[in-house]
């Protein structure tokens, strides 16, 4: 049988998403892709798989869901209720999805978007050399009720039942950002004011961008409502004509007139991504030697992910003192660990 | 963040231009001006065109924007000055202001609904402009524009430039659904949206031209230097041209 997902029911933002289109910058498409790099990086890593694979991308609430054929699949992101056969499943983890279960995905538990790996990734013919819908732009849709979507094949019998501790990223917090081509638009007070003060993310958002809220009045740069269009890349901080911010994201548009205060880190963005709607978000400037640092740490974060992969333990309340537990780290292998975790 | 290059190397640039300035953590951009003119967007256009055929080391990406060329690199292996010295090197390379414009141009004659339901903000528009409807419709419909970049949206293009007098600003706040098709104006310049989009750009015409088309060989159908008259058709024609897969537009090379 043709290995696919069946999707029986979905939550309004289901999307399928990869790492996105490079390369079309010049025509006017921005790269798109999961806008929790992250995510789809951790969900590679559980599956032992290529971090180009499609994912499905879950904006707030989840899915009922069903596989032709017995499928490996991974959870990262914001934790949803997620369970198969009636028992939970954990999240930032990998299971088997036995051919004809029935995978229940309900809503976030904390956090924004949620991610349903598949082993093999979501086969999707590529449009314009990527897989993922770029909804702002019209190429590929919302992911409804009713649709098959077609798993890649997998070469060899792999691994389920592994999980990844995850550094918290879902509540929001303190955001790194580089001044930009248009910082000193903007008053030195109006960077500092920008800096002080303590905004939360507003209810409205997309995968083009999220808006920010904040006592006080908005924020004014000295280019007025005529500056020229520029460039425009994910992360920047954009400030619309009546002073309200905008971090615009993975399927922002490629230039834009309205000028950027600042640009969040890329390593940043997830938790920008995540915060969930009125959670707190604060800004800080950092230098360029700075960022850069803070990006070499974050790309060896990711290329460890495969190496901090652990055995999941099912019953937890047994192991009182997980550290004490050197015995299970270290790469495994098998599917003794599979049987343990389905 | 911004270092300027001497411009006694460099014609028609106005003093403190061109100008490189960092984007993000791993883009930089260079500019050949604050002000929309054409020959600094030749500049870009041309500079883009020679950073492509140079492919320096750890650049990934380029693209234009009206007067500036981006690029993306990969910050972590390349750093910003080694990517700085290597534009500063290319910039010092030719006059980039006397660059000719992209070869291969057309004419491109693309009937327009102007004003009514189709395009509400056209009375406004011309408000602003301090016009009457009917003069401002003849202006925008007579002015020849020329695409001189692509960008916000894929395919999308920014047109210029429009007599002194449609210099008007943005709205302050952003129309929520402009759709696709839409004509907009501000700044001396008109965008056609390649998709709905919330805008503050003024809303003042409505065709049925297709620029992005992912299906297509040819997905995205205008170019930079490419040339375009927006005609006037009236409303009863709008059906019609929705069932021409360009929209009732026609080309035409410009030699």
């Amino acid at each position: 049988m043709k290995r696919a997902l069946i999707v029986h029911r979905a939550g309004p933002g289901l999307s399928v998403q990869d790492d996105g289109r490079p390369g079309y910058l010049g025509f006017g498409l921005s790269r798109g892709g999961a806008v929790d790099r992250l995510a789809l990086v951790e969900g590679a890593a559980l599956l032992g798989q290529g971090e180009s694979l499609a994912a499905l991308e879950m904006a707030g609430m989840g899915g009922e869901f069903e596989a032709t054929c017995d499928v490996r699949i991974a959870l990262t992101g914001a934790p949803m209720r997620a369970s198969l056969g009636g028992v939970r499943l954990a999240w930032n983890a990998s299971h088997l999805l036995p051919a004809g279960a029935r995978l229940l995905i309900g809503g976030v538990e904390a956090g924004s978007y949620g991610y349903l790996h598949l082993g093999g990734g979501i086969d999707l013919p590529r449009i314009l050399g990527a897989r993922s819908a770029h909804l702002a732009s019209g190429l590929g849709r919302f992911v409804a009720a009713g649709s098959q979507l077609p798993v890649g094949e997998e070469s060899r019998a792999a691994l389920t039942g592994v999980c990844l501790a995850v550094a918290p990223r879902l509540d929001g917090g303190e955001i790194r950002v580089v001044p930009s081509l248009q910082t000193d638009f903007f008053a030195p007070s109006e960077r500092l004011r920008f800096e002080a003060t303590l905004f939360r993310r507003d209810a409205r958002g997309s995968r083009m961008g999220v808006r920010l809220i904040a006592d006080g009045p908005g924020f004014h740069s000295d280019a007025g409502l005529s500056v020229l269009s520029e460039v425009v890349v994910p992360g920047d901080i954009q400030i619309t004509g009546d002073g309200t911010p905008f971090v615009l994201l993975a399927e922002c548009q490629t230039t834009g007139g309205y000028p950027r205060l600042a640009s969040v880190l890329p390593c940043d963005l997830p938790r920008v991504v995540q915060a969930p709607a009125g959670a707190a978000l604060r800004f800080r400037f950092v230098t360029l030697e700075e960022a850069v640092a803070a990006e070499r740490q974050a790309e060896a974060h990711r290329k460890g992910l495969p190496a901090a992969l652990r055995p999941m333990v099912r019953n937890l309340h047994d192991m009182r003192d997980l550290l004490s537990y050197q015995l299970i780290s270290g790469v495994t292998a098998g599917d003794d660990i599979e049987r343990n975790a389905t | 963040m911004t270092s300027v290059v001497p411009t006694s190397a460099l014609s028609d640039g106005a003093a403190g231009w061109p100008r490189i300035r960092t984007v993000g953590v791993d883009g930089m951009l260079v500019s050949f001006g604050d002000r929309l003119g054409e020959p600094a967007n030749r500049a870009a256009l041309a500079f883009r065109a020679a950073l492509d055929r140079a492919a320096l080391v750890g650049a990934l990406e380029t693209s234009t924007s009206l007067v500036s060329t981006y690029v993306r690199f990969d910050a972590l292996r390349v750093g910003h000055a080694a990517m700085r010295a290597a534009l500063l090197s290319l910039l010092a390379a030719r006059d980039w202001y006397g660059a000719p414009l992209p070869e291969g141009r057309r004419l491109w004659r693309i009937p327009t609904v102007y004003g009514g339901d189709l395009a509400p903000q056209l009375a406004e528009a011309a408000q602003a402009a301090g016009m009457t409807s009917e003069v401002a419709i003849a202006s925008l419909s007579q002015s020849r524009v020329r695409v001189q970049t692509i960008g916000f949206a894929p395919g999308q293009p920014y047109l210029g430039e429009l007599d002194p007098a449609w210099d008007i600003p943005r709205q302050k706040a952003l129309s929520d659904r402009v759709p696709e098709g839409a004509l907009v104006v501000a700044i001396r310049q008109l965008v056609l949206f390649s998709v709905t989009t919330p805008t503050g750009w003024r809303h003042v015409g409505q065709t049925a031209f297709r620029l992005f088309r992912p299906e297509a060989d040819t997905p995205f159908v205008l170019r930079p230097g490419d040339e375009v008259l927006f005609e006037a058709v009236p409303p009863e024609q709008m059906a019609r041209m929705r069932t021409d897969p360009d929209g009732g537009a026609r080309a035409e090379r410009l030699e």
